[in-house]
């Protein structure tokens, strides 16, 4: 059993609170995704599982036991890095089979644990080098290798592919999630990239100024978001935000569209009406959107159009061969299932 | 091809050569600089090994090249025994002060720089702030010290001033900054203790460093003068800076047999020299880094 139980855990710098009571159950064998923008506690508490920084308040279970006064090394973790951390002295093979210095095996048990890790990450051929003769994808395998080799509970990732390149980038992201469902350990993974954490995680979980947002499968956080954090976080481009009043037959835009629909209980409050730029589609039913497209950005499969309402800009999506003309006024409309209302005063959704 | 056509050709080609020629003119004038300086850094090198080659009655005469060469001098430096002691001497105490210094200052500076503990910045000051004091002041408070001790006329006398330097440590501090803390971390997950992950993987990382450094003091204790003479009584103790002094008196410098001892004393320094620059290899730190 790998699980890993953050109990109401806290951490301050001197006065600065950077983590706030985080509550997290994390599953044997999941693949979890911190994400977040800068600063938000999400490396500081990746750290605190691997026993590098020390918890304010609250405790860390690993497999049931809490693991706060043991050291790094015995808590049955492995890290991988960011800058991969990789020796520049040693060879592949040496790098690799580190962190078997102080296991209890013999020399051929270790050599064929290094062998075997370095087929499962294709680069048996590569034992014999020194990191510098190594591509950033190579290091990058190394690094991944010298966690997988000591057979850990939990792996832990601190943004481990934001040095690579866009595609060696979706190629790493391919490659860590088979790794996973191989070796089907507990992963934590920090990363501030939402399509990193949509693309590879069994869970998401959303964190900004030290406080959980939403915790929740890829499908959850994109199409229940929590707040409006979330729905502005997962997406690119980000849901729209549309301002309005709740008024005993739906909500009335600022723009002055009357939207029919949404949750009892909101009259008289201000509320943002969200809506994805794909859910916007043109000649719908009821009306949401109607505005001048100021900008065009072709993307191939589709287009990005920019609406100017009058009460704000909207970013819509609409077909790749036939997009409106800029200057054209146009009308779009969503489902109502696929609105989402937020209180405009706590964010919080009301949907 | 019209007119135009041509001008516009030459044009360019003008374009092309007139920076070319400067940058020849500045090469010259740098290379020329280079050689000056090349100069004066081989001139005392040359009287020093010309010198050794003279009669004592030609050693004021200034010439390049002694009228009647002889190896007498070497002769002379090499049969008097003393000489071989002086050279014993001095090598073992630049090789113990090199080794601690290698050992302490790296030590020092790695806790400094990665460490953080109450009192680090004032510890750090402290060190740095002994750099200001000069060898001078501190002779006296050392002569006194090794005097109570019962240090005076030994090795370890001569050594114990120079076994740490404030200057290495702060050295190595620097160095060590540039060895990332995620190497570190990754070792402390790996199992290592702080003793450990010290020596195989932030040692390593500094090897220039500790190159830079190892020059340094091999060469500063070599040619240490003042302390070693002030603290030896006995020929037999002397370095051999001390040693070479004692061929003149008040009465007459044997510059020639000093000339001698001193292109002898070389050869180590040099040997030392060859064998620690080719560890002084830049850029090692960031090869398992992001690439």
């Amino acid at each position: 059993m790998s699980t890993v139980t953050l109990r109401n855990l806290g951490k301050s710098f001197g006065k600065t609170q950077v983590l706030k009571d985080i509550d997290l159950q994390i599953e044997d064998g999941e693949f979890v995704v911190l994400v977040g923008p800068s600063g938000c506690g999400k490396s500081t508490t990746l750290r605190i599982i691997a026993g590098l920084e020390e918890a304010t308040t609250g405790t860390v279970e690993i497999a049931g036991r809490v693991v706060n006064n043991l050291e790094p090394k015995d808590r049955d973790i492995a890290m991988v890095f960011q800058n991969y951390a990789i020796y520049p002295h040693m060879t592949v093979r040496k790098n690799i089979g580190f962190g078997l210095r102080t296991a209890r095996m013999t020399r051929a048990e270790k050599d064929e644990r290094i062998e075997e890790v370095a087929r499962i990450l294709d680069m048996t051929d590569l034992l014999a080098r020194k990191p510098s003769q190594l591509s950033g994808g190579q290091r990058q395998r190394v690094a991944i290798g010298r966690a997988m080799v000591r057979d850990p509970a939990v792996f832990l990732f601190d943004e481990p592919l934001s040095n690579l390149d866009a595609q060696l980038r979706t190629q790493m992201r391919l490659e860590i999630k088979k790794l996973h469902q191989r070796v089907e350990s507990t992963i934590i993974f920090v990363t501030h990239d939402q399509v990193e954490a949509m693309t590879m995680a069994d869970r998401i979980v959303i964190m900004k100024d030290g406080v959980i947002q939403q915790v929740g499968t890829p499908s959850d956080v994109y199409h229940k978001p929590a707040n409006t954090f979330v729905a502005g976080f997962i997406g690119a481009p980000s849901m729209n935000m549309l301002p309005g009043t709740g008024s005993s037959d739906g909500i009335l835009l600022k723009s002055g569209v009357n939207f029919t629909g949404g949750p009892a209980g909101t009259e008289g409050r201000s509320v943002l009406l969200g809506v994805r730029p794909e859910d916007l589609t043109p000649n719908g039913a009821a009306t949401l959107v109607e505005g001048r497209v100021t900008v065009r950005e072709p993307l191939g499969h589709e287009t990005l159009i920019y609406v100017d309402t009058g009460a704000g800009e909207v970013i819509a999506k609409a077909d790749g061969r036939h997009p409106p003309a800029v200057g054209e006024t146009i009308r779009l409309s969503a489902l109502p299932q696929n609105v989402h209302i937020f209180d405009a005063a706590t964010g919080q959704a009301l949907t | 091809m019209t007119a135009t056509d041509i001008r516009a050709s030459s044009e360019t080609l003008l374009t092309v050569e007139a920076p070319k020629k400067a940058a020849n003119m500045g090469q010259v004038v740098r290379w020329l600089i280079l050689f000056l300086g090349g100069i004066v850094m081989i001139m005392p090198i040359v009287y020093m090994l010309s010198t050794s080659l003279k009669w004592p009655h030609e050693v004021y005469n200034v010439n390049l090249w002694p009228k009647e060469p002889t190896i007498e001098n070497y002769t002379f430096v090499l049969e008097d025994g003393r000489f071989y002691g002086w050279m014993i001497n001095s090598t073992v105490i630049a090789l113990i002060t090199t080794a601690s210094n290698l050992f302490f200052d790296s030590l020092v500076g790695y806790t400094l720089c990665k460490f953080r503990f109450p009192g680090r910045y004032i510890v750090f000051i402290a060190i740095l702030s002994t750099l200001m004091i000069p060898t001078e002041m501190l002779v006296i408070p050392w002569y006194l010290m090794s005097q109570q001790f019962g240090w005076l006329d030994s090795y370890w006398g001569i050594m114990f001033p120079g076994l740490m330097t404030a200057f290495g440590t702060f050295l190595m501090k620097q160095f060590f900054e540039t060895v990332p803390d995620d190497f570190i971390e990754a070792a402390r997950i790996d199992g290592l203790n702080e003793l450990q992950i010290w020596w195989t993987v932030a040692m390593p990382l500094v090897r220039p460093a500790l190159a830079a450094l190892a020059i340094f003091v091999f060469l500063g204790n070599w040619t240490a003068f003042i302390w070693p003479l002030i603290v030896t009584n006995s020929v037999e103790m002397y370095t051999l800076p001390v040693g070479l002094s004692s061929f003149g008196d008040e009465a007459d410098v044997q510059w020639e047999l000093i000339m001698t001892g001193a292109a002898i004393s070389t050869i180590p320094t040099l040997v030392f020299f060859l064998v620690f620059q080719r560890f002084i290899i830049r850029g090692v730190v960031m090869a398992g880094l992001k690439g």
